[in-house]
């Protein structure tokens, strides 16, 4: 059963900042999700080798061609927040309380 | 019957006889949204109809023909909103080679069609601009997530649509508006523009009228794209005037598929289903993939592991919604926090618990070796078989509301298609009766690259069966609320 | 107490490639901000990666450099953490299938030559780069986001803590950076961020087994400031140790201005970077024939060059700072193919040009001075047109105009005058003007004479042969 803690840590992973109902809410769903996951334990796979890809196709590669792409306006054409050219967001570590 | 009613290549050959003016299928289309939008709400986004009239050139055919896009493929200088809150504001600065294509043949879009939000779901109730409703019943979803591209075309607002499948978000809603839907094989079309669900298993394809549209649309948006690394460098399907001769052909009708979950209703039309083709001349078995079962169970460990991977990007920082925060930190958290749905949510957490420290074996490891499993399976089974058949979902359209309190069983009801996503296997579904006047679809699956030979089968299957002309009462609709 | 030191080195270094590791957007630096993006450096919504073919190249290179095993199949995992200037809060890195693995660099030290094993050699991308409003981390208010550098290709190198002592890890960095310099693959600047440096530090008891708890340095950004930190590092732990308490396992940020390392634990987090194959992209295979290509595309590097030089008759300072500098060791090896006298060169090239260098602070190929040039400019000295003054006069001209130093002397007339009547009437004319000198000398002042030979250069503006007027001046003296 997974326990709150878990699901504070699993949120702080993804940053989603979660309500206590919410909280509980996906507890509670993640834990039947993973329960009915284990359904996969029903067969030894430890020689089953894992499928990366569907499709055997490797190196697929570019040539080192420069292009220019977006200006600097299409760069920022959906920013919240821009200021000369800059995306422009809150400071990393907070400002002193 | 109306123009809107008509199939993309009943009103090509119409105009290339000049027995109508190319104007009048947009207006006919038009007619539709005004009519039905407000009850059906298949569109977030619908281009202004002048606009749309204007686009019609003479000397381009497919520009007569309106053509509706799912808002998470992009179309450069349109909203993109993935009907997500966390993109409300998001405009596509640059196109889905998809798009592209289809615009070398100068085709008119009339507008971004509703999803799930991000393609997570089966009913397009996780849209959060509110759900699309089932034409054949509105009370009922017209499954998802491309649930507004099946009902434009459902309903007539636009004569094709493209969508995107990520384990049935095609086919289902497809079988659920009763139209034709594709998933290609993967790595036949690109994914450039289309936002990522999960990388390894998503593909865009179309949701039509009947299957020579589907062919038809899909021969212009397969091949080789060089800004998509998983897409194939191989020769790619060209449409040409589908026979429909399926005699002697070997159709295995998947057992597993039948079992318990499947609505009666549901085996009754499949066992009409297995007659015709008799009838046509196929041979039809029953064939058993042991693995199948555990499909959905590998599907939602590994598609919201990728999710929550791929959906990382929506922080706030570059586009798209930004909630306050005293640091960037508690800014992303927010933005996060507010800007996605619960069932992202749901995925997210699910997705970041199986790849986190200690379960990445337990989980994410495992289904990728069961993947293994399920795809070879197919592998097997294709070296007796030419097709596989099975219903594309196990239950009929169902009331809004009816699963939303219960996210497994909604998962469990994508059974019949999840598998072929794992295995990048291409799949159609077509309309292959109706109960109580809901339409139940028919999956149709195949080898890797089999498309050509799918729609051959399906045409000779269509041909012989009336359910692809039925069209929904419309008029009962606007009776109906 | 003796203590023994362990230090592991890691390098970020930016690749030379002409375009972005997973897009076509042009590699650059100073650009404005935010100019040089696409939708896949960005991280927008359906953008998906495309490996750029030279930046593997480049990566091979390097791990076959640095005496690497190469890996035949090669993946991308997805290393997932959040930060600001990670446009798609996952940097597409590399896992348990590196490019290179267990290589080696074997480095100078106080007592001979030590192997230091490399662990991996591995390709990822950059991310962009953010600005603090007043220039600082802490408290500015806004930051600012610039993605220029966001997926500039990156190589990561990564030792394993073999390096015993700050002096150790500066020689082990300056002969990485001089390789990859030398391979063409990065300019190696480390105050331009173009090559980075973290260390991990740990001390333990003489003789004993096992590792100490490390501490990883960061913000290292000057050849000086590794030495400084891993020597404040070290001392901090020692002291810890000898007083009996525990060194933590922690980030610690080398504080420039106050020459000391700072714990970073405030922003210290869980680190679960939830590594799984990257979808977007395909393996990578590299075969045998791809790897020998690659390995005949590399140059001669420092430590063969050395040995080279050596065997040339160069001394060992001498061979050093030859062979480490790609631009003079390359003028050198041409130069000595037109004048048979590796030494003299070298002289030449070691104290006056680089002097000359200096002075105009370029690189030997930022000046029009040619190997053929120099080797003109020292076959005049040995045939005793010109003495070794007058090669120095004109070294400036040569190196800035680029001018034959025959024609030089020609013009200006500076050809040593090594005609025997003409120098004794010059005599002469000094012994006359001089004969109190003279005298002094026959009284046996033997200063007297040097006097007299340099009346008589005086006379001639240097261009005198002095073994010449020695000669004739003695003969004349009786
Ligand atoms: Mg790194
Ligand atoms: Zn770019």
């Amino acid at each position: 059963m997974l326990s709150i803690e878990e699901v504070i840590h699993i949120e702080r992973l993804a940053r989603l900042k979660l309500t206590d109902k919410e909280r509980e809410m996906y507890r509670n769903q993640l834990n039947d999700v993973l329960n009915y996951a284990a359904k996969l334990d029903e067969i030894d796979t430890s020689n089953v080798p894992p499928m990366y890809h569907v499709l055997p196709v490797s190196n697929v590669l570019r040539e080192d061609i420069p292009r220019e792409n977006f200006s600097q306006r299409e760069a920022l054409s959906n920013a919240p927040l821009e200021e000369g050219g800059f995306f422009v967001i809150p400071p990393i570590l907070g400002g002193e309380e | 019957m109306e123009l809107a009613d008509l199939t993309a290549h009943e009103l090509l050959e119409l105009i290339s006889k000049k027995e109508l003016s190319p104007q009048e299928v947009v207006k006919s289309c038009i007619d539709r949204l005004e009519r039905y939008e407000s009850k059906i709400k298949a569109y977030l986004f619908i281009r202004n109809p002048e606009e749309v009239i204007n686009s019609v050139k003479e000397d381009a055919p497919y520009s007569a023909i309106p053509i509706a896009i799912k808002d998470n493929i992009l179309v450069k200088g349109l909203p993109n909103t993935c009907a997500s809150k966390i993109l409300a504001n998001f405009i596509a600065p640059y196109n889905a080679t998809v798009i592209e294509r289809l615009n070398k043949r100068s085709f008119n879009i009339m507008g971004k069609t509703n999803l799930d939000e991000f393609a997570m779901g089966s009913s397009t109730e996780n849209s959060a601009f509110g759900p699309t409703r089932n034409p054949w019943d509105i009370e009922r979803v017209p499954g998802g997530s491309s649930g507004g591209s099946a009902a434009s075309v459902a309903i007539g607002s636009a004569i094709w649509a493209l969508g995107s499948d990520t384990g049935g978000s095609i086919r289902q809603p497809a079988s659920f508006c009763g139209v034709v839907g594709l998933k290609p094989t993967y790595g036949t079309v690109s994914r450039y523009g289309l936002v990522a669900f999960a990388s390894s298993l998503d593909q865009i394809g179309p949701i039509t009228k009947d299957v020579t549209d589907c062919a038809l649309l899909y021969s212009f948006i397969n091949g080789y794209d060089p800004n998509d690394s998983t897409s194939l460098n191989i020769k790619p399907y060209i449409y040409s005037p589908l026979k429909g001769d399926i005699k002697g052909i070997k159709i295995g009708l998947i057992r597993e598929l039948l079992g318990e979950g499947v609505d009666p209703l549901v085996k009754r039309c499949m066992e009409d289903v297995v007659k015709t083709f008799e009838d046509l001349g196929a041979v039809v078995e029953e064939v058993s993939l042991p693995h199948i079962s555990y499909s959905v169970p590998t599907y939602y460990i590994l598609a919201p592991a990728e999710a929550s991977s791929n959906l990382a990007r929506f922080d706030g920082v570059r586009y798209g919604f930004r909630a306050s925060g005293k640091t960037a930190e508690e800014m992303m958290s927010n933005t996060r926090g507010e800007g996605f749905g619960p069932e992202v949510k749901r995925r997210i957490m699910l997705g970041t618990y199986v790849l986190s420290a200690g379960y990445y074996e337990a989980f994410y490891l495992k289904a990728l070796k069961f993947r293994n499993l399920i795809a070879s399976d197919f592998r097997k089974v294709f070296e007796r078989f030419d097709v596989l058949i099975s219903p594309t979902s196990p239950i009929l359209p169902f009331k809004l509301g009816e699963k939303v309190e219960n996210p497994l069983e909604m998962y469990l009801a994508d059974i019949c298609t999840i598998p072929i996503n794992l295995a990048g296997l291409p799949a159609i579904s077509i309309p292959c009766g109706f109960v109580d006047n809901l339409p139940v679809g028919l999956q149709i699956i195949g080898p890797v690259f089999s498309e050509a030979k799918l729609f051959e089968v399906a045409y000779g299957f269509e041909q012989a069966t009336p359910f692809h002309k039925k069209r929904p009462q419309l008029g009962g609709i606007t009776n109906g609320v | 107490m003796e203590y023994e030191v362990n230090i592991g080195i890691e390098i970020h270094a930016e690749l030379l490639t002409k375009s972005k590791v997973f897009c076509s957007c042009p590699v650059q630096f100073g650009a404005p901000p935010n100019t040089l993006t696409c939708p896949v450096c960005l991280g927008l919504p359906g953008a998906l990666p495309v490996l750029n073919k030279k930046a593997v190249e480049y990566a091979i290179l390097t791990a076959l450099a640095l005496n690497c095993k190469i890996n035949r199949n090669a993946i991308f995992h997805r290393k997932n953490y959040f930060y600001p200037d990670l446009p798609k809060n996952y940097q597409i890195s590399q896992y348990d299938t590196p490019i290179g693995i267990q290589g080696y660099l074997e480095i100078e030290t106080s007592n001979g030559r030590k192997r230091i094993r490399i662990r991996r050699v591995h390709l990822e991308e950059d991310t962009g780069k953010l600005i603090h409003s007043g220039g600082r981390i802490t408290g500015s208010d806004m930051s600012f986001v610039d993605f220029n550098r966001s997926g500039v290709p990156l190589l990561e190198i990564v030792s394993e803590p073999d390096i015993s002592s700050p002096e150790e890890a500066k020689e082990y960095l300056i002969n990485v950076r001089d390789i990859l310099i030398f391979l063409g693959v990065c300019d190696g600047k480390m105050e331009e961020g173009s090559m980075r440096c973290e260390a991990n530090v740990s001390i333990r008891k003489k003789g004993s087994d096992k590792l100490g708890t490390k501490t990883e340095l960061k913000n290292i950004n000057s050849f000086r400031a590794v030495e400084r930190a891993l020597q404040y590092e070290i001392e901090r732990q020692v002291e810890l140790v000898s007083r009996g308490k525990e060194v933590i396992q922690e980030t610690r940020h080398w504080d420039e201005k106050n020459e000391k390392t700072v714990s970073m634990r405030s922003k210290e987090e869980a680190h679960d970077y939830r590594y799984f194959p990257e979808p977007d992209l395909v393996p990578l295979e590299i075969d045998d024939a791809w790897i020998e290509n690659l390995r005949s595309q590399i140059p001669e590097l420092p430590e063969e060059k050395y040995e080279r030089y050596k065997n040339l008759g160069l001394t060992p300072y001498e061979a050093k700072l030859l062979a480490h500098d790609l631009e003079l060791s390359i003028f050198f090896d041409r130069a000595i193919k037109l004048y048979n006298n590796p030494r003299n060169i070298a002289n030449w090239l070691l104290v006056d040009v680089t002097k000359e260098l200096k002075d105009r602070n370029k690189a030997i190929t930022q000046t029009l001075l040619t190997p053929e040039i120099m080797a003109e400019l020292l076959l005049l000295i040995d045939e005793g047109k010109i003495s070794g003054r007058i090669a120095k006069d004109i070294l400036p001209e040569l190196i800035d105009k680029g001018v034959s130093p025959k024609k030089i002397i020609e013009e200006k007339n500076l050809i040593q005058i090594t005609d025997t009547s003409a120098l004794l009437s010059i005599i002469d004319q000094v012994l006359k003007e001089n004969a109190g000198v003279v005298e002094e000398y026959k009284r046996g002042k033997e200063k007297s004479f040097m006097y007299l030979v340099g009346q008589v250069m005086k006379l001639t503006k240097g261009k005198a042969n002095p073994k010449l007027v020695n000669e004739l001046l003695k003969k004349a003296l009786g």
